[in-house]
C-alpha cells in the first residue's frame, strides 16, 4: 500500500532501498518544453533573464495577474532548454511540501523529493507562482538557495544539496495587492534580480489576441479599447482591470461563434467582479464598443 | 379580498394628530371627505406619506395631503414618492420656501405631456451604473452628478432626475447613456476647448450662434462616438429614428464635412457662420445642453492649478532621477523635457523624454497631462518646465485639510468635512448629506493617569496577562492527520497494528503544523458627550487603558475614537488611536485627555467608524462602542425616538458590512429603548461604573473567542 501526500505528483518509486536517493528516479525530461511557447517581449526581459541566468542570479517578476509572467517562464525554460518546474503556492504551502518528505510506503517510511528539490537535483528552474501567498516560514527555505551558497539544506535528512550550475529559481508576486499581509519581506525580494511586468502596449496587446485567440484585427482592437476602461476603473470599484489573459479567453469564445457582447460578459466581466451594478456598467462598456 | 376603506371620520382623527390642526388649522376634515372616496389601497399610500413627510414638516405634509388625491390617477405611484422625497430633500437643503415652490411645480404637472414618465429612469436608480460606466471612458475623470438638465462643465456631467422621453425603460436607460457619452465626448473630443468668450463676443444673436454651434458639434461628435464606440453609435442611431429626428438637407453638406476622421472642433467653427444664417433643427434627444458659464468657470478653476502641479510634479520626477554620470556640457542649461501625446484607437497615452532619454510618467503626472491635453489639445512647452525651488505656494497646488476649529468659525462649515446621511424614522427614509463630520486630534495630557491606573486596577492586570495569553491561538502539532509535514509514529505503529489484526488501516499517519493567526481588527468607539462628566468619564479613561494592555497582549489590530457633536452641522470624532499607529507613550497620553464634550449624536460616529472598519484587512472586523446612554443632541430632533432609529440603523449597516457591532452600556434607566436600538447589535448593560474598567476586558475577550 502507498500513502501519498496530496501535495505532491506522485513521483515513480523503484528499488527497496529508500536510502539512496539515486533510485527515486525522476525523468527530467517530463517537464522539458518541446515547442516553443508563443511570447511576445515587450522590453529587454528576454536578454535581461538570460544575463541573470548565466551569472546564477535568481530572478523576482512582479507584475498584475494575467500579464505574461508564467508564459514568459515557459518560454524562458523552452529557451534555455531547461526542465521548469512550477509550483503555484496557497497559504497551506509548507517547507515540506517544497523540499520533500517522508511518507509511508508498505510499512516503511519513503524519502520523496519535493518539486524544488527535484529542480536543484536536476539542474532544472524551480519557479513559484504568487509566492506571497504561500507561509511566511516556508520562504526562508528558499533564502540559501537565493544567495551565492546555491545550496539546499535538508533538515531531515542532515544533507545539504548543492545547486548544479544550470539550476535556477525564480519567483512572482503581484504588488497590486497592497495588503499589508501579503508583502514579500525585504530579506527575501533582496535577493533577487526584479524584472517588471505590465500590462503590454495595445499595439503589443492587439497582436497577442490576435495571435492566441485567431479574432480579426479589427476585434482585437475593440477588446483591447475595452479592456483599456475597465483599467480606467482599477480602484474606483474594481481591484484589478482586465487582464491580457481575460482578452484571450473572450477571443477564443468569439472566434467560436459567441457574440462579442455575451463574450465580453462571461470571460471578462464576470471573472473581474461580482458587484451587480459594476457588471452592469462593465456590460454596457462592452455593448458601447461592439 | 380587498380591506374595507377607513372611513372620513377615522382618518380625519389620524389627520389632525399628525398635522397638529390644534395650532395649524388645518382643514383636516376636507381632506379627509376627499380620500374617503378612494380604495382603501390608495388612502394607505397617500396617508402613509402624509404621516412620513409630516415628521420633516407639517406644511409640506398638508400640501402633499391636497395636491395627492388628485395626482393619483394620472402619475405613476413611484413618481409620486420620488416627487415626495424630493421635495423633503430640497426642504432639508434650503428650507420651506423652496421646497413649497417645488411641490407648487407639481400643479403644473400636465399628464399629457409626460406621457412616458412611468416608463422613466430615475438618476438616483441609474447613477451608480452610470458612475462606473463614466469611470471607464478615457480622458479626464469625470463626475456624474444630479442636475435640472443635462450638461457637462468638463469635469463634472450633470443627468436631470427623471428621464422619460421613451415608452420603454430600457429605451430610456439607452438615452441616458447615450446622453451622458455625447456630454463625455464634449470634454474628450474637444468641444470644451472654444475660447467661448470670443464666439459669443462676436456674435449678434449669441442664443442663436451658440444654438447652431451646439448643432454642429452634435454632429461632429455623433461622428467620434461612431468611431470610438459603434455599439452604442447604433443605439443612438435607433433612439433617433424612433424620434424621427432627421438631419435636415442643408445640414447633410456640414454633417459629410464633420464626420471625417480629422474634422476637429475648428472645423466646427470654420463652419459656423455658414450654419448661423440656417435655421436651426431639432435637437438631438440625447445631446443636452451647452453651458458656456459653467463651463468657462471649471476651466478657470482648474488651469492654473494643473499648472502648477505638474511642473511641480515633474521637479520631484527630475529629482529622483539619477544624475548623469558624464560631465554636463552647459550646466546652466535646464533640463530639456518634452512630452509626445498618443491619441489612438481611444486611447490616450503620453511618453516624456528628458534630454531624448524616455522617462516613465507616474500614473498621477499621466491623469495630470491627460487632463492639459483636453484643456488645449496639447502640452504647452511653458507647462513642461519644472517648477523651481519655491516657485510656487503650496497652498495653489495642495488639496490640504482644513483646521476644524479654523473652519467652524468661519462661514463655511462644510468645507473639507465629510457628509453622512442620516436615517430619518418619520419619513422612512436618509436624509442626504445631513451630518458634517470632522476628525480632529485628542489633545494629550502627559500626567500619571496611565501609571496610576494600572496601579489601582492591579490585580486586574495582572490576570490579565494570564487570560489573554491564553487566548492568543498557539502554534500547535495537529496528530493523526490525512496529510502533513512527517509521519506520525505512534498512529503508523497502531495502524500496522491493524492491519496485522486483519482490520481497516487508518490512512490519518501524518503531523502537521498548525499556524493559526487570530486576524481581528476592533474599533472602540468612546462617548464623550457632557453627560460623561466625573465618574463616567473617568472609569471609560480606565478602561481604555485596560483594554491597551489586553489588546497589546493579544496583537490584535484596534483604533480607538470618541464622538461628540452639537447639531449635526458640528459632528466631531475625535482621533485617540488609528489602526497604524502603536500604543506609545502618545497615545496614553491622549487617553489621559479625553474629556467630555457635548452631545451624543451617535448614527454619523458609527457610520465612519464602519468605512475605516472596511478599509481594513481582516478576517472578523468588530466594532465596540461605550456610551453612557440614549442618543441625543441640542435642540434637534435627535433626541427620542429618532436618534434611537438613526443609531439602530447604523448599527444595521455596519452589521451588513461585514462588521460585528457591540455596544456597551452604562444608562441605568434604559431597558426600554435598549433592546430596540441595539437589538441590531449585542450588547451589555452594566449597572455600576465602576465596573466597567474591571469587566471590559472580560466583555472583549468574550465577544472575540
Amino acid at each position: 500500500m502507498t500513502l501519498l501526500s496530496p501535495h505532491l505528483n506522485p513521483v515513480p518509486l523503484s528499488g527497496e532501498s529508500t536510502n539512496s536517493m539515486a533510485q527515486l528516479g525522476y525523468d527530467p525530461a517530463h517537464h522539458l518544453i518541446e515547442t516553443e511557447p508563443y511570447y511576445e517581449p515587450v522590453g529587454d526581459e528576454i536578454k535581461l533573464f538570460e544575463a541573470a541566468y548565466r551569472q546564477q542570479i535568481p530572478v523576482l517578476l512582479k507584475g498584475p495577474t494575467g500579464c505574461g509572467k508564467t508564459r514568459f517562464m515557459e518560454h524562458m525554460a523552452w529557451r534555455l532548454k531547461r526542465p521548469l518546474i512550477t509550483v503555484s503556492c496557497h497559504d497551506d504551502l509548507t517547507a515540506s511540501d517544497l523540499v520533500g518528505r517522508y511518507l509511508v510506503k508498505g510499512g516503511e517510511t519513503v524519502w520523496v523529493d519535493g518539486p524544488l528539490t527535484r529542480a536543484v537535483r536536476s539542474g532544472g528552474i524551480c519557479y513559484l507562482d504568487e509566492v506571497v501567498e504561500a507561509r511566511k516560514d516556508t520562504m526562508v527555505v528558499i533564502h540559501p538557495l537565493a544567495d551565492d551558497r546555491r545550496a539546499l539544506p535538508m533538515e531531515k535528512l542532515g544533507q545539504i544539496v548543492a545547486a548544479t550550475p544550470e539550476f535556477c529559481l525564480a519567483i512572482s508576486y503581484n504588488p497590486g495587492y497592497q495588503s499589508v499581509l501579503k508583502d514579500l519581506k525585504q530579506s527575501t525580494r533582496q535577493r533577487f534580480v526584479a524584472l517588471e511586468f505590465d500590462y503590454p502596449s495595445a499595439e503589443l496587446e492587439r497582436r497577442i489576441v490576435t495571435s492566441e485567440s485567431g479574432v480579426s484585427e479589427s476585434i482585437a482592437d475593440s477588446l483591447v479599447k475595452f479592456a483599456q476602461m475597465t483599467r480606467n476603473l482599477k480602484g474606483t470599484g474594481l481591484d484589478e482591470g482586465a487582464s491580457t489573459r481575460l482578452l484571450v479567453h473572450a477571443g477564443k469564445l468569439i472566434a467560436d461563434g459567441v457574440s462579442p457582447v455575451t463574450a465580453c460578459k462571461a470571460a471578462v466581466a464576470q471573472a473581474l467582479t461580482d458587484d451587480a451594478d459594476m457588471l452592469k456598467a462593465i456590460q454596457e462598456l462592452s455593448s458601447s464598443i461592439f | 379580498m380587498a380591506l374595507t376603506p377607513h372611513t372620513a371620520a377615522a382618518m380625519e382623527q389620524s389627520l389632525q394628530v399628525w398635522l397638529d390642526t390644534e395650532f395649524t388649522y388645518f382643514k383636516v376634515e376636507i381632506l379627509a371627505a376627499e380620500l374617503a372616496v378612494l380604495p382603501r389601497e390608495e388612502q394607505d399610500f397617500i396617508l402613509g406619506w402624509i404621516r412620513r413627510i409630516a415628521s420633516t414638516h407639517i406644511t409640506l405634509a398638508w400640501q402633499f395631503g391636497r395636491r395627492a388625491p388628485a395626482l393619483l390617477p394620472r402619475m405613476e405611484r413611484r413618481l409620486l414618492e420620488a416627487w415626495a422625497i424630493h421635495t423633503c430633500d430640497i426642504f432639508d437643503r434650503t428650507g420651506l420656501q423652496t421646497a413649497l415652490r417645488v411641490m407648487e411645480q407639481v400643479d403644473s404637472f400636465d399628464a399629457s405631456a409626460h406621457p412616458h414618465d412611468s416608463a422613466g429612469v430615475l438618476f438616483n436608480d441609474i447613477a451608480p451604473v452610470l458612475g462606473n460606466f463614466l469611470g471607464g471612458l478615457s480622458g479626464r475623470r469625470l463626475k456624474l452628478e444630479e442636475n435640472d438638465v443635462a450638461f457637462t462643465d468638463g469635469e463634472r456631467v450633470m443627468l436631470p432626475n427623471l428621464i422619460a422621453r421613451f415608452e420603454t425603460l430600457p429605451d430610456n436607460f439607452q438615452l441616458a447613456k447615450a446622453t451622458l457619452a455625447m456630454l463625455w465626448a464634449q470634454t474628450r473630443f474637444g468641444t470644451l476647448r472654444v475660447d467661448w468668450q470670443a464666439l459669443l463676443a462676436t456674435s449678434e444673436n449669441p442664443q442663436h450662434t451658440l444654438i447652431q454651434f451646439h448643432a454642429l458639434e452634435t454632429l461632429r461628435l455623433t461622428a467620434c462616438i461612431a468611431r470610438e464606440l459603434p455599439g452604442l453609435h447604433r443605439e443612438m442611431q435607433r433612439l433617433s429614428q424612433t424620434l424621427e429626428e432627421t438631419v435636415p438637407e442643408a445640414w447633410q453638406v456640414f454633417a459629410a464635412e464633420l464626420a471625417a476622421p480629422e474634422a476637429s472642433v475648428n472645423t466646427s467653427l470654420s463652419l459656423l457662420e455658414a450654419a448661423c444664417a440656417l435655421p436651426s433643427f431639432i435637437p438631438r434627444s440625447y445631446q443636452g445642453v451647452l453651458r458656456p458659464d459653467a463651463i468657462i468657470a471649471a476651466r478657470n478653476g482648474r488651469i492654473e492649478k494643473e499648472k502648477a502641479r505638474l511642473r511641480v510634479k515633474l521637479a520631484e520626477m527630475l529629482e529622483d532621477q539619477p544624475k548623469n554620470s558624464a560631465p554636463l556640457v552647459a550646466p546652466d542649461a535646464p533640463p530639456r523635457l518634452e512630452a509626445e501625446t498618443h491619441d489612438e484607437n481611444g486611447l490616450l497615452d503620453f511618453d516624456i523624454t528628458l534630454d531624448d532619454a524616455p522617462l516613465a510618467p507616474p500614473e498621477g503626472v499621466k491623469q495630470l497631462l491627460t487632463s492639459i491635453y483636453l484643456d488645449f489639445g496639447e502640452i504647452p512647452p511653458e507647462y513642461l518646465t519644472p517648477a523651481g525651488e519655491g516657485e510656487y505656494d503650496p497652498n495653489l497646488y495642495q488639496e490640504h485639510p482644513e483646521d476644524p476649529d479654523a473652519v467652524w468659525q468661519g462661514v463655511y462649515h462644510e468645507r473639507g468635512a465629510t457628509l453622512f446621511d442620516e436615517w430619518d424614522h418619520g419619513r422612512q427614509h436618509y436624509r442626504k448629506n445631513w451630518c458634517v463630520m470632522r476628525e480632529k486630534p485628542v489633545q494629550p495630557i502627559h500626567d500619571d493617569f496611565y501609571r496610576n491606573t494600572l496601579d489601582k486596577h492591579a490585580p486586574i492586570v495582572k490576570h490579565l496577562r494570564k487570560r489573554f495569553e491564553a487566548m492568543r491561538d498557539e502554534n500547535r502539532l495537529e496528530k493523526r492527520q490525512a496529510d502533513g509535514d512527517e509521519v506520525d509514529i505512534d498512529a503508523l505503529i497502531e495502524a500496522l497494528a491493524d492491519a496485522r489484526d486483519g482490520r481497516e488501516m487508518s490512512d490519518r499517519l501524518f503531523v502537521r503544523q498548525h499556524r493559526a493567526e487570530r486576524n481581528i481588527a476592533v474599533a472602540f468607539l468612546v462617548d464623550m458627550s457632557g453627560s460623561t462628566k466625573g465618574w463616567i468619564n473617568e472609569a471609560e479613561r480606565e478602561a481604555l487603558i485596560l483594554l491597551c494592555e489586553a489588546l497589546e497582549l493579544l496583537g490584535d489590530r484596534y483604533a480607538i475614537y470618541g464622538f461628540s457633536g452639537t447639531t449635526r452641522k458640528r459632528c466631531e470624532l475625535f482621533r485617540i488611536k488609528t489602526f497604524d499607529e502603536a500604543y506609545t507613550s502618545e497615545v496614553k497620553a491622549r487617553i489621559s485627555g479625553i474629556r467630555p464634550q457635548d452631545y451624543t449624536r451617535m448614527g454619523f460616529a458609527i457610520r465612519h467608524m464602519t468605512t475605516l472598519l472596511n478599509q481594513i484587512e481582516a478576517r472578523t472586523k468588530v466594532m465596540v462602542t461605550l456610551s453612557d446612554g440614549r442618543p441625543d443632541d441640542y435642540f434637534d430632533v435627535y433626541r427620542g425616538l429618532y436618534g434611537v432609529e438613526d443609531t439602530r440603523m447604523a448599527l444595521l449597516e455596519a452589521g451588513r458590512s461585514g462588521i460585528h457591532p457591540f455596544c456597551i452600556t452604562l444608562d441605568h434607566d434604559a431597558r426600554d429603548y435598549l433592546p430596540h436600538m441595539y437589538g441590531a447589535a449585542r450588547y451589555i448593560i452594566l449597572d455600576d461604573v465602576r465596573q466597567l474598567p474591571i469587566k471590559v476586558t472580560d466583555i472583549y475577550r468574550k465577544i472575540t473567542t
